[in-house]
């Protein structure tokens, strides 16, 4: 260590060392570039001066037309309209600023809007185009064509972009285009990408994004030593995007919509014979068409702060519990298993305990149900009965049971972003809550409560599976040809199938029916109400009745149904959000479904009188259940 | 006050070069990109020459003595671009680009101070003591920028802060050693590029592949280099620009106008500046006072000598592209005015050399 000083004469000398070593690495480098220059500017003068010559021919892209979306009945959904953009070229521009405020006078611009613009001009390679405004008004296009002299740099581009014919109504199952953004650019295939093209953010659009885009053209320009065109030549043509056809029927998708009134929800209408979905909503939509050209902030603010939600799309991504709808499946389950037959009865006394268990699960009506066999109990909702059902069938059972139904599981459905939600079970729950199993767990599972998360898409792939008696048709939204032959792993025997069915039926046309209210004289439906408890209440809300309770804490309100009974070709599955009562708030808007689909197939409705008098004539009752 | 600000005149040597370098420069933008273009960076030249001028005037002992609170903020400033950066991302992309550029430039120059204000009091070679403090000072720079991403430009602040070393005296065995290190890692560094980043390289080896992109624009720059001969086409005339077969060509690509309408003879110009501009900054960093001044200054020189070479490489297809400007003759801001600032820290330099004889 004997350099601790430091030694002026001696550190000048290393350094004046590497500073020649470097002036020789420089010199070096430059001669080599300059042999590199000298390499392609003279000796190889003669070809590129050829090909110079030669090099009259330009490429250009043709950008493919996206595909088109139709309904069932081929009425457009989604089509391309030319837009107009105003843009500029900075380089060719003299005066930008004066111009960028003369030209306020076609295009009004808000002050966010400029800025933007200026910033944007700052990294703007100045010889691309910069888009002032992405939508003209027919008027504002007239206007700067007849000032077009005034303008030099500035010019006026048609291009064709996505309108959304039913925005509202479509919003979350049609989605929404916008501009590719860095990271979509990066992982997709540059030649049938640029990087200011289109894509599809969500629903559809996201899902089809591949057939829908479609492939690109090139366009081959000749021109001549002064930069005229000569000639201009497809190459290639461009392979537009494929158009596709919906299983949606437009009419019904807006009859759904509007059948909620006030209430915001999902609503899924299918044909359980083909798994075709005729209509699914999310409510509230919102207008899709202001996604294309970029919306504001403030809009999107108010989008993504609401209270009601309007971009989340309860269809495929809201988690509800099951609630009594899970009732009719407990039943197949306990009938498959032989634990009760179609005659079994019990004493329904207002509550359940198990065996040396102090708590006791309630009915939700005091003092019971008394005898009651199973149609009874799910036109009656009797708790008691499936409690009882689910402890003797046991977790593990409930489970294998309802999991071919796709409860807990991705359906697939042809549209981005589906989530996954709960089947509880023993497995589920010792590795996501790490605990045990407990008997009184299997107690509420049996009426639909406890861990389960449930999406609305899942109930209607489970109430196709139960009104088609077994068949299991994927649930789709793109019309296919290729029919399904998938059927459950186990086989229940029809008779078995027939008395879930006229359970279900009862629910609506018995005259004990929770659902009474929404009978049909002209069609027979089954359904099933259900309520799915919302969380987060204080202790001293919990005891509250739900008209009491404000509504954002009030229970979601459910119902499923199919009709027409004996062939059904429609059946659905609504869920209204803090209804409070499934009979009340989700039968209605479930029966207007199912009105509008009937109505509109058959201009005459079908004679079922004899079949309702079988289940015992039109009763007139007037207290109505509060909860199922 | 007056005295002190208005005592120091930047070497005139070095200055004629720059003033004739800058003009020639403009001379090509307004072939490239008409009067418009000219204008506004001419301003912007105005503004860079100014700074210069005024940082003459300053001595080189406050650069040092504020160094590392110059790092300190540039690092912060890196910082605060990843933190916002991922919030606005997706959102808008301009904005994103906008803020992720300016903290990275600041960097080319606080980072080879930083280092040098490191090895400012030590005995050098410096030990490894030393190295490793350098090693973490160029790490966190390095890694936020490439973390942004900006591969190009990580990798050249990387270099910046290496050539300090390098002009530290450190052991020849230790460079060989590093540099088989690094030949060895490549295989490794390849799997942390992006996809996009992966592209380039592969393109750059094989452009023909990809004759639509950023094929395509080597192939034109290089029928643009090869097409002007030995005398050029003469200026705004070359057909490759001015019927925009070349890309990009008032910002990467303008020496391929230079070489299309000025021929080699203008390549030769341009290379003998930049020569000269080197050569007399390496003999005022030779001349300094002290370690912290010779260190900052070579360094300073080093990475512009680098930006040529990778600009010129680059265009005429001998190395591959990674969207850097040629000093002082490309258009845009950000570069001219950093390029600027450096120069008056080595103006600075010279002007002070003397002051210890005083």
């Amino acid at each position: 260590m004997g350099k601790q000083l430091k030694q002026p004469f001696h550190e000048k000398r290393i350094f004046t060392e590497r500073i020649i070593v470097a002036v020789i690495i420089v010199s070096l480098i430059f001669l080599l570039l300059l042999s590199r220059y000298f390499y392609l500017q003279v000796i190889q003068h003669q070809t590129y001066s050829e090909q110079a010559e030669q090099n009259k021919i330009k490429f250009s892209r043709i950008d493919p037309t996206r595909g088109l979306v139709y309904d069932r009945n081929g009425v457009l959904l989604a089509e391309n309209i030319t837009t107009y953009k105003l843009q500029f070229t900075a380089e060719k521009v003299k005066d930008l600023d004066q111009k960028l405020v003369d030209i306020q006078s076609i295009v009004s611009m808000t002050k966010e809007e400029l800025l933007r613009i200026k910033e944007q001009l700052k990294y703007n390679p100045v010889f691309k185009p910069l888009t002032i405004k992405a939508k003209l008004s027919e008027q504002q296009v007239a206007e700067f064509a007849v000032q077009k002299h005034h303008y030099p740099g500035f010019n006026i581009e048609p291009y064709l972009n996505r309108k959304y014919l039913h925005p509202i109504e479509f919003s979350h199952l049609l989605g929404y285009v916008g501009k590719i953004n860095q990271a979509e650019f990066d992982r997709q295939d540059h030649e049938i990408y640029a990087n200011d093209d289109y894509f599809g953010k969500t629903g559809i659009e996201k899902y089809y994004e591949k057939q829908l885009h479609g492939i690109p053209g090139q366009l081959v320009t000749e021109i001549n030593a002064q930069g005229k065109q000569l000639s201009q030549q497809i190459k290639k043509p461009p392979i537009n995007g494929v158009n596709l056809n919906l299983t949606i029927d437009l009419q019904l998708q807006k009859a759904s919509y509007k059948a909620f009134g006030e209430e915001t929800g999902a609503a899924i209408a299918v044909n359980p014979q083909n798994g075709e979905i005729l209509a699914m909503i999310s409510k509230p939509g919102y207008d899709t068409n202001q996604f294309i050209y970029g919306i504001s902030q403030n809009n999107y603010d108010a989008l993504s702060t609401s209270s009601e939600k309007p971009l989340f799309d309860r269809s495929i991504k809201g988690g509800y519990e099951p609630g009594s709808t899970i009732k009719p499946y407990i039943a197949l389950a306990g009938l498959y298993h032989q634990l009760i037959t179609p005659e079994f009865t019990m004493f329904s006394n207002g509550y359940y305990q198990l065996p040396k268990q102090k708590r006791r699960y309630h009915d939700w009506k005091q003092g019971g149900h008394g005898h009651v066999n199973l149609v009874n109990s799910l036109a009656e909702s009797v708790n008691v009965f499936f409690y009882d059902l689910a402890v003797k069938l046991g977790i593990d059972n409930i489970h294998a049971f309802l999991n071919p139904f796709n409860f807990g599981r991705l359906t697939g459905i042809d549209i981005s972003g589906e989530k996954q939600g709960i089947l509880p079970s023993r497995a589920w729950k010792k590795a996501n809550r790490d605990m045990i199993w407990f008997p009184g767990e299997t107690v509420i599972t049996g009426i639909g409560q406890g861990y389960f998360v449930i999406t609305p898409v899942q109930m209607a792939q489970a109430l196709s599976i139960l009104a088609s008696k077994g068949k299991i048709n994927p649930l789709h939204l793109v019309q296919q040809d290729k029919p399904s032959n998938n059927t459950l792993p186990f086989e229940i025997k029809a008779a078995h199938w027939e008395t879930v069915h006229e359970g279900m039926t009862s629910v609506i046309n018995a005259p004990n029916g929770t659902a009474r209210a929404i009978k049909s004289t002209d069609y027979l439906i089954a359904g099933k109400s259900g309520t799915s408890q919302v969380y987060g209440k204080s202790e001293e809300d919990i005891y509250k009745k739900n008209d009491e309770l404000p509504k954002h804490l009030r229970n979601h309100a459910l119902f499923i149904a199919f009709a027409p009974v004996e062939q059904p070709e429609i059946a659905v599955v609504v869920v209204a959000e803090h209804g409070a009562s499934g009979t009340k708030a989700a039968a209605p808007i479930a029966r207007e479904i199912i009105d509008f689909y009937m109505q509109s197939t058959y201009s005459e409705p079908k004679a079922l009188d004899e079949a309702i008098t079988q289940l015992g004539g039109t009763g007139q009752y007037n207290n109505e259940p509060d909860n199922e | 006050m007056n005295r002190r600000f208005f005592t120091y005149v930047p070497d005139p040597f070095l200055m004629v070069l720059l003033l004739l370098l800058i003009a020639f420069g403009l001379v090509v933008l307004y072939s490239a990109g008409g009067m418009v273009l000219v204008e506004r960076q001419a301003v912007r030249i105005g503004l860079g020459l100014t700074s210069l001028y005024f940082i003459t005037q300053i001595r080189p002992e406050r650069f040092e003595q504020f160094t590392p609170f110059i790092y300190i903020g540039s690092v912060m400033l890196l910082i605060a671009v990843f933190f916002f950066g991922i919030s606005v991302k997706g959102a808008q992309r301009w904005l994103d680009l906008g803020i992720s550029i300016q903290p990275s430039e600041l960097c080319k120059i606080s980072l080879p101070m930083m280092v040098a204000w490191l090895f400012r009091h030590t005995t050098l070679p410096p030990n490894w003591k030393y190295l490793m403090a350098a090693a973490a000072v160029i790490g966190i720079c390095t890694g936020l920028i490439y973390k942004q991403p900006d591969l190009g430009t990580s990798i050249l602040v990387t270099a910046s802060g290496l050539f300090v070393i390098f002009l530290a005296g450190i052991s020849w065995r230790f460079i060989l050693g590093s540099s088989i290190l690094v030949a060895l890692s490549a295989p490794l560094l390849w799997h942390f590029l992006h996809e996009y980043q992966k592209q380039r390289v592969l393109m750059f080896l094989n452009p023909e592949a990809d004759p639509l992109n950023y094929g395509w624009n080597i192939i034109q720059s290089k029928i643009a280099i090869g097409s002007g001969g030995f005398w050029g086409k003469g200026w705004t005339t070359g057909s490759q620009t001015q019927l925009d077969f070349l890309p990009e060509h008032s910002t990467d690509f303008i020496l391929s106008v230079l070489s299309e309408e000025f021929g080699f003879f203008g390549v030769l110009i341009l290379f003998s500046l930049y020569f000269m501009i080197i050569m007399r900054c390496l003999f005022i960093a030779q001349q300094a006072k002290n370690t912290y001044n010779r260190l900052v200054c070579g360094a300073l020189t080093l990475i512009f000598f680098v930006y040529i070479t990778i600009n010129a490489g680059m265009i005429s297809g001998v190395l591959p592209v990674v969207g850097v400007p040629l000093p002082l003759v490309s258009y845009g801001g950000t570069s001219v005015l950093t390029l600027l600032v450096s120069f008056g820290i080595i103006t600075s330099v010279h002007s002070h050399k003397k002051l210890i004889q005083q």
